[in-house]
Order: structure tokens, then C-alpha cells, then sequence
């Protein structure tokens, strides 16, 4: 891999250690707003500084707010990051860093590098149905302001979040998707988040995708770390379902210990409309996903997978919130953790039923496994239910191997470890069946028992591809 | 039909309202230092007490009123409240100097004292506003050398014991409401089992809530030394009232090696009205310490009253081989909220914890289910189960659950259910039937629901429960 000179390196060093963790970023966007418009879109601008105005009065999320109980941002968000405001373009070439290549599984291939849509010319995009858009989202909102202005941060810009309100200040740029009514994407979208910098580097993409009535696609994210410097990643992804249209989110975390990978996933579902979100975390440092979930419309159907393998010290925090604000809708939420050595997870579960929203059905599920003494699980579920005709029900465990199934395949020859690893992998299988894509599904089986038996416990650059 | 009772569940009035005039000590409303010193000095307090509650009241100073429940609490003004009543007249010595019209109004609560000694064998140290009016059995408990007596007695007769464990387990630097009651609680019940004694009696006591605008600063303290056991039982009700009435009391429970204490509650105190108007604030820390070996605590509470509860029973396992118990059924009617549920904190070895909890709403009421299972980093081989199931009457209420779960040790087990749904219509339909109308088809529903946590309660309050399951849900429910 050649390496790259002066590429991220930052226009302002930020010391990390003024008064508060929040100011150094604060002071960054009064000296150089002018500078991060200017190389955004006028859509993304438009409410710039006013999510800027939200993250000065809310700052970083801390532990002491609920949302935020079981992620400790403070360590992560206290390293010396670089931010490419001026969109300087970084040489790289992804496919010489990837051949990412999951057998069989021919998608349509595009790459984000750090916070940027990174051009490629595919020949497999080429055979893209007419009228679906994929592209740079600052790129897109020049071409087509009209349609973007109508979506971008109609989701995001309603949260008071922190996370989400300095991605509001300080994206630039980020994946576009578009596919408008009645046109179904015939091979899953593929889009590979590949971190690449010399020094360590912040990243603030904003991604939106629109999905028409009728409409169909599929989108599997990838987020890779190449360089062995810290990386901050924090990313809002914006989602619009229409009436009738179908919608698969995998996102595959394969990231080094070095890396912080702050997620917002907000999707908005239409009435009939149908999505699977399923989240998997192999290997990464710090993790926090946020997926909110509106339910707008009626007899959705709402499938939320997620699971996640973490060791050393990795921490991997779920927080789920799926909102029905219509009735008739069935959701259902799935997610696991295996948690060795000083790992710690994190699942928070709110399901809301807002008062109308009669016959709707939810379930929800949380369980965990913890393989050694010094990992923790932090596990909350909460239902908030406003409305009597539902029927709603979660569950959760926290606890270890089955001691006796274990004997059992022992005392029909298998060793210890082989069946350790066969328990261990059947309690992560249901969340792998609701994969949608086969050739995924082999795929992230192969890894997940790779990963289980501890070959993948080394960052390995993108394990998809290899 | 289903939404006439329903209807008719909503509309249900308060069985217990009423007023009696007994003359009363009150101090005048606001709280400072020398409000604190003078409820000090009418108890006759040794130095140390008065101190500790001015250290309490400092503390107290400083904090601010919680929110993360999910209730919307309206601003309480704590000056605007008297912090001490108590009847006038100097406590009695047997039946006959009791002021009669107190006699009546525990007649009208159908627990007539005389009754209660003669028939059931419970000893009541009944509660009238603040200070202990008559103790009862005192001489039967005196000789197996249990102290079952008030606050203010044990704090004369036994202050040792009282400075030894007052603030072990809740400190005065708990919570906003913790430090408001040790600043200024004014009585409550203090019991002592010692070492290998099995207490022969339910022991009972009944708060109620009397004085015009007096807030309820009740104190318990329960002591179970080695290999001892008792079952406590504590049951309120209150009269009606326009002006809402702050209760804030503690309960601190020590349980010693091998002892087992259970302690029973059923609160029923005003709820409000229909419009949500009056009623009690209902703002309790209990918790318990599992301090030794094997020992054992178990909490039931039946809460049917109140306009706002925020009660979470606890359970602090610190013994090896600990366990302990939550059994919960949490009514609201009207406008009423709750916001309760228990803590488990694991720390022994081998502990174990059990929750269940049933909560029913109805009318515009919300219901929360709030609670922790903490297991410790040394806590070897805990096991928990929790199961939180809510039962919905009505389109305009709400049912929330936020169990949280936080496990530092991989030989935990802890394990969690929840489920939301309304009345069954299948089973109400097969008891139609059968020539069982919808009322008592609800009602067979409804007891059957929160009959495992019923059954937790000893005879007597089991009957008293049932009743103010009917009272809080009248015309269809029970």
C-alpha cells in the first residue's frame, strides 16, 4: 500500500486539553465556517448553523444522560483528531487497498474514504435501472437541490443529540442514494467506508438515502480501518421509505482497536413498507450505534437485528429505539453479544407505542453471553406503551454457556473447545439468518466462526474481501 | 359493555375519604435550621440526632428534586409545608385514654384496634400523624426480648442500637427525599429481633395521613440479628383532600446472618380525584441490607393509592448466600402515576433475586416498572430473574417498563421478562359463556393476574389487598 503524505494532515492543530472537549471544535467552527461551507453543498448548509448553535448549548453526550448511560465518549473524544475541512482529495486507489469481493454476491460497488464519496468508475455500476441516483451527497445536492432539500435533515435535524447536531455542524459530505417509485434494484448496493489517514483523524459524513413508493434496495456498509492511527467516525445516515417499498440495511463493522465508530442510523418507514436493519459488529474499538426507528405509516413491518463479538477492551454500545406512531405494525428486535476478556457492551431496547397506535405488535430480544470475568454487559430495555390493544413483550439474559449442552456433545467426542464454539456459534446464528443476501449470509458465517475460534481477533484489514 | 366497565372503572370514587377532628400540634409551614431544631426539641432528641439532622437538612440544601422518573411531578413548594403534627394530647396509656374519636376513625377503616389484639393476634403500633399513639403486645414481645416499638421510644430507650444502624443503609446523602426525611422525620416504627428469636406475630403497623397540610415523614428501622425472623407488615390509608400532601419515608432494613425478614406493604392513601385533583405524593426510599450470611429479605407491595408514587424497594445482597425477593402489584386509576419497581445489587457470592411485578393501569394513569439488577465484579455465581408484566384497561393510559441490567461477572445468570397487553377478550367471551357477566369476569381476570404477588401477603392483609383491588378498579374489577 503506498503511503500518503500530507494528505489529512490538519489545518488546525486541536490540543484536546482546552476547557472543555467541546470548545476546541466550538472555536474551530466560528474561525473556519466559512471554509466548511464552502466546500458543502447549499442544502447541507442551510441548517448548519443552527445544529451548530445545538451542539454549543448540548456538547458531547456524557454517561450521565440516559441515552448515552452505558457509552463513555470521554477517552475517545479527548484524542488529537485532524478534520479535512478544505476536502483536500486523498490519492488513493480502493481497490488496490480492497478487492472486496464477498463470493458470488455482485453488488453495485461504491466507496466513502473518511468522510468523502471517492469516485470510481465500475463497470458493474454501469448496469445501474434508470433514474437511481448514487453518488457524493454534495455533488447530488447541486444536481438535484430540489430533491434533496425536501429530505436532508428532516430526521436528524428534530434530535437533540449532540453526536448528531456537531455531524450537523461539520459534515460535509457523504453517500447518496435515490431510487425512485416502482424500481427495484435487481443486486444489493454495497458501500465501503474505508478509513485512511496518517494522522489520527476525525470523520463527519452525512448519509441519506430515499427510497420511492414501490421501491426496492438493498444496502450493505462495510467500515474498515486501514492505518494504525486513531480514527473518529462519527456519521449520520438519513432513511425515507415510501409506501410499499422494501428496505435491507447491513452494516458490518470490521474496524481496528484504535478506531471510535459513532453511528446514527434514522430510518422513517411509510405505510406497508418493509425493513430490515441488521447491524453486526465483528471487530472494532469503540463502538456506538444509534438506530431510531419511526414508524409513519400503517402495517409496516419492522425486522432489527443486531449482534456483536467483542474482546480485549472493546466496547460495543446498541441503542435502539423503535417508535410506532401508527397502527397495525409489527416490529420485532433481535439482538446478541458474545463478550470476552475486558470487553463491555451495551444494548438499550425503547420501544414507544404512541397512543393510536392500536394493534400493534412488538417484540424484542437481548441476549448475551459473557466468556470471561472481567467483561461486562449493561442491558436496558424499555417499553413505553400508550395505547391497550398491543401486544408487547421483551426479554433479556445475561449468562454463559450452557454447561450441560456442552457435556453433552463432550460426552459424544467433541472437545471442549470445538463444542464451546459450536454453542457459541449457533447462539449468534439466528441473527445471521436474517441476513437477506446468501451469499452475505455465507459469508459472515465463515467470519463470525473465523472470529469465534480467534483468527480473527488481529485486525486484518477488510475481512470481507480476503 | 366492556367499555361501559371500563367506563364505570374510571369513575370509581375513593372509599376511604374522610376527615376526623382531632386537635392537633402543628408547627407552622416552611423549613430552616431552626425548623429542624424545634422538631428536635419537642422529641426531646439527644445531641447526636439533632446534629445528625442538620447535616442531613445541609446536605438537603444542595440537591435537587429528581427527574428521571417518568412522572410529571408539579413543582412542590417545600416551604409552604408544616413538617410536624402531632395530636395534642400526650400518649396514652391503655385502651381507654386513647381519644375515641381516633378509635373511630381506625373503626371506620375497618381495623378496629380491640379487634385486631383480640382476633388476629397482631401487634399494631398505630401511626396518627407522626407520633405513635398506642403500642399493643408490647408485653408478649418484651419477653422474648423483641423491641417493637416507636421511633422516638427507641431513640430514648435504645439509642445505641438506633446510632448504630439509622443511615447504614439509606445515608442521609441517598437522594433529595432521603435527606428531606432524615432532616425532618418526625416518628415511624422501630424493631429489633435479637439473636435466634423467631418473632411469634405478624408485626403491623398502620400509617395515616391526617393534619391538613402536613407532610408524612415516617421512619422504620428493622433489625434482624442472627438466626431471627419477623414479617412485618405495613398498610396506609388516608383521608380525602383538596390540597396534595407530601409523604417522604424511609425504611432501612438490616438482616444479620441466617435471619430472614419479610415486609409487607399496602398503600392505599388518597389518589385524587377524577380530575386528578388532590392526592398523595408518595415519594418513599426502602431498601434493605442482606448483610450476613444466608439471610434473606423479601418485599410485597400491593399499591393501589397515591397520586404519584415513586417507590423502589431495594435489596443490597451483600451476605454470601443471600437472597431476596420483590412481588409487586402497582394500580393506577384516573390520573394517578407510578413510577416503581426495586434495585438488586449483588455483591455475595452464590446470591440469588427474584422480581416479579404486575402493574395495572387504567383510566389516564401512567405505570412505570423501574428496575435494577447490578451484579458486582466479585459476585460470584448470582442469580436473577425478573419478570415485569403490565396490564393495559383502557385506551388513554400507559405502561412503561425500564428494567436495567448491569452484569460485571460472567457466572451471572440474570434473566428478564416483560410483556404488555390488554385484557384478554377470549377469556372474558369463555366466562360469558359460562353465565359469569363481564363485571365479574374482569374482575376473576384481574385477581387472577396479580394472585401470585396476593399470595406473597400473609392471610389477613391477602383479604385487605383483594379489597383495594376492587376499591381502586370499583364496579367491574374484582
Amino acid at each position: 500500500m503506498e503511503t500518503i503524505k500530507n494528505v489529512s494532515v490538519p489545518e488546525v492543530s486541536l490540543s484536546g486539553k482546552l476547557e472543555g472537549l467541546e470548545q476546541q471544535y466550538i472555536d474551530l467552527y466560528k474561525q473556519y465556517h466559512e471554509q466548511i461551507k464552502q466546500h458543502s453543498a447549499s442544502v447541507m448548509n442551510l441548517s448548519r448553523d443552527v445544529s451548530f448553535g445545538l451542539f454549543e448549548q448540548l456538547g458531547f453526550p456524557t454517561s450521565k444522560l440516559e441515552n448515552y448511560k452505558y457509552t463513555d465518549l470521554k477517552e475517545p473524544l479527548s484524542g488529537e483528531y485532524g478534520l479535512n475541512l478544505n476536502r483536500l482529495k486523498i490519492p488513493v486507489n480502493p481497490y488496490e487497498v480492497f478487492k472486496c469481493d464477498v463470493p458470488g454476491i455482485h453488488s453495485y460497488l461504491y466507496f466513502v474514504v473518511n468522510d468523502g464519496f471517492y469516485p470510481v468508475n465500475d463497470t458493474r455500476n454501469e448496469t445501474l435501472p434508470e433514474g437511481v441516483i448514487i453518488g457524493s451527497l454534495s455533488q447530488m445536492a447541486e444536481v438535484h437541490p430540489e430533491l434533496i432539500e425536501n429530505y436532508y435533515g428532516k430526521l436528524s435535524n428534530t434530535k437533540k443529540d449532540g453526536l448528531v447536531a456537531f455531524n450537523g455542524a461539520f459534515a460535509q459530505d457523504g453517500f447518496f442514494m435515490y431510487v425512485p417509485k416502482n424500481v427495484q434494484l435487481d443486486r444489493p448496493v454495497q458501500l465501503i467506508n474505508i478509513m485512511r489517514s496518517d494522522v489520527d483523524f476525525m470523520a463527519n459524513s452525512h448519509n441519506l438515502i430515499i427510497l420511492g413508493e414501490g421501491a426496492k434496495a438493498q444496502l450493505l456498509v462495510c467500515d474498515h480501518t486501514v492505518d494504525d492511527v486513531r480514527f473518529l467516525s462519527n456519521r449520520v445516515t438519513e432513511v425515507f421509505i415510501g409506501e410499499n417499498a422494501t428496505y435491507e440495511h447491513y452494516k458490518l463493522e470490521n474496524t481496528h482497536t484504535k478506531t471510535t465508530n459513532l453511528s446514527t442510523l434514522l430510518i422513517d418507514q411509510q405505510a406497508s413498507s418493509n425493513v430490515l436493519g441488521n447491524i453486526i459488529t465483528l471487530h472494532n474499538g469503540v463502538t456506538r450505534n444509534t438506530i431510531e426507528i419511526d414508524i409513519d405509516g400503517e402495517n409496516c413491518e419492522t425486522l432489527l437485528c443486531g449482534m456483536a463479538i467483542a474482546d480485549k477492551k472493546q466496547q460495543v454500545d446498541n441503542f435502539t429505539s423503535i417508535i410506532h406512531n401508527q397502527p397495525n405494525s409489527n416490529s420485532r428486535e433481535l439482538f446478541k453479544y458474545v463478550l470476552d476478556d475486558m470487553s463491555k457492551g451495551g444494548f438499550t431496547g425503547k420501544l414507544y407505542v404512541a397512543r393510536d397506535a392500536q394493534k400493534t405488535s412488538a417484540f424484542q430480544t437481548n441476549r448475551n453471553i459473557l466468556l470471561n470475568k472481567s467483561a461486562k454487559m449493561r442491558t436496558k430495555p424499555q417499553l413505553e406503551i400508550y395505547a391497550d390493544d398491543v401486544k408487547c413483550s421483551h426479554g433479556a439474559t445475561i449468562g454463559q454457556l450452557d454447561e450441560t449442552a456442552k457435556f453433552y456433545m463432550q460426552s459424544r467426542g467433541i472437545p471442549e473447545k470445538e463444542a464451546r464454539l459450536l454453542l457459541m456459534y449457533a447462539f449468534t446464528g439466528d441473527v445471521i439468518e436474517n441476513i437477506r443476501i446468501d451469499a452475505l449470509q455465507d459469508r459472515i458465517k465463515l467470519l463470525v466462526e473465523k472470529r469465534l475460534r480467534g483468527e480473527l481477533s488481529n485486525y486484518e484489514g477488510c475481512v470481507i474481501c480476503q | 359493555m366492556a367499555e361501559d366497565i371500563l367506563h364505570e372503572v374510571t369513575q370509581a370514587d375513593y372509599k376511604y375519604g374522610f376527615t376526623t377532628d382531632i386537635e392537633t400540634d402543628i408547627i407552622p409551614i416552611g423549613l430552616n435550621e431552626d425548623v429542624v431544631r424545634l422538631i428536635s426539641a419537642k422529641k426531646n432528641e439527644p445531641d447526636w440526632l439533632l446534629e445528625y439532622r442538620l447535616k442531613a437538612y445541609r446536605h438537603w440544601t444542595t440537591m435537587k428534586m429528581p427527574e428521571w422518573a417518568q412522572l410529571k411531578i408539579p413543582e412542590i413548594n417545600y416551604q409552604n409545608i408544616s413538617y410536624y403534627a402531632a395530636p395534642r394530647k400526650n400518649a396514652p396509656k391503655n385502651l381507654d385514654e386513647v381519644d375515641p374519636e381516633l378509635l373511630n376513625t381506625f373503626n371506620k377503616l375497618g381495623i378496629p384496634l380491640e379487634e385486631q389484639m383480640a382476633l388476629s393476634g397482631i401487634a399494631v403500633d398505630a401511626v396518627m400523624d407522626s407520633v405513635s399513639v398506642k403500642t399493643t403486645f408490647k408485653e408478649t414481645l418484651a419477653e422474648k426480648g423483641i423491641i417493637f416499638c416507636s421511633f422516638s421510644e427507641a431513640v430514648e430507650h435504645h439509642p445505641d442500637l438506633v446510632r448504630k444502624y439509622m443511615g447504614s443503609v439509606v445515608p442521609h446523602t441517598d437522594n433529595f427525599y432521603a435527606a428531606l426525611n432524615t432532616a425532618v422525620f418526625s416518628d415511624g416504627s422501630f424493631v429489633y429481633i435479637p439473636k435466634g428469636v423467631r418473632c411469634p406475630m405478624e408485626l403491623s403497623t398502620y400509617f395515616r395521613i391526617n393534619a391538613i397540610n402536613t407532610g408524612q415523614f415516617e421512619r422504620t428501622l428493622i433489625i434482624a440479628d442472627e438466626d431471627s425472623y419477623v414479617s412485618y407488615l405495613e398498610g396506609c390509608t388516608a383521608p380525602m383532600r383538596d390540597e396534595n400532601q407530601l409523604h417522604a419515608a424511609i425504611v432501612e432494613i438490616v438482616v444479620q446472618k441466617n435471619a430472614e425478614v419479610k415486609y409487607s406493604t399496602v398503600q392505599n392513601w388518597y389518589p385524587g380525584d377524577k380530575e386528578g385533583k388532590g392526592g398523595v405524593y408518595n415519594f418513599v426510599t426502602k431498601r434493605g441490607l442482606c448483610k450476613g450470611d444466608n439471610s434473606k429479605l423479601s418485599w410485597t407491595q400491593v399499591e393501589t393509592g397515591s397520586a404519584i408514587t415513586w417507590k423502589y424497594p431495594s435489596c443490597i445482597l451483600q451476605g454470601d448466600n443471600s437472597s431476596a425477593e420483590f412481588y409487586s402489584v402497582a394500580v393506577t386509576n384516573h390520573h394517578q402515576q407510578a413510577d416503581t419497581g426495586t434495585k438488586m445489587i449483588h455483591l455475595g457470592k452464590n446470591t440469588s433475586s427474584h422480581i416479579l411485578s404486575k402493574g395495572i393501569s387504567a383510566g389516564v394513569s401512567n405505570n412505570s416498572y423501574r428496575g435494577l439488577v447490578r451484579v458486582a465484579a466479585n459476585a460470584e455465581n448470582a442469580r436473577n430473574f425478573s419478570q415485569c408484566d403490565s396490564l393495559l384497561l383502557g385506551d388513554k393510559c400507559g405502561a412503561h417498563t425500564f428494567p436495567y441490567m448491569e452484569v460485571n461477572n460472567d457466572s451471572a445468570i440474570v434473566e428478564h421478562e416483560a410483556t404488555t397487553s390488554k385484557i384478554n377478550e377470549d377469556q372474558i367471551f369463555y366466562c360469558n359463556q359460562r353465565g359469569i357477566s363481564t363485571e365479574d369476569a374482569v374482575g376473576l381476570i384481574v385477581n387472577g393476574y396479580a394472585k401470585e404477588v396476593i399470595n406473597q401477603l400473609p392471610m389477613e392483609f391477602a383479604v385487605e389487598a383483594q379489597k383495594l383491588l376492587q376499591i381502586t378498579l370499583e364496579g367491574s374489577v374484582g
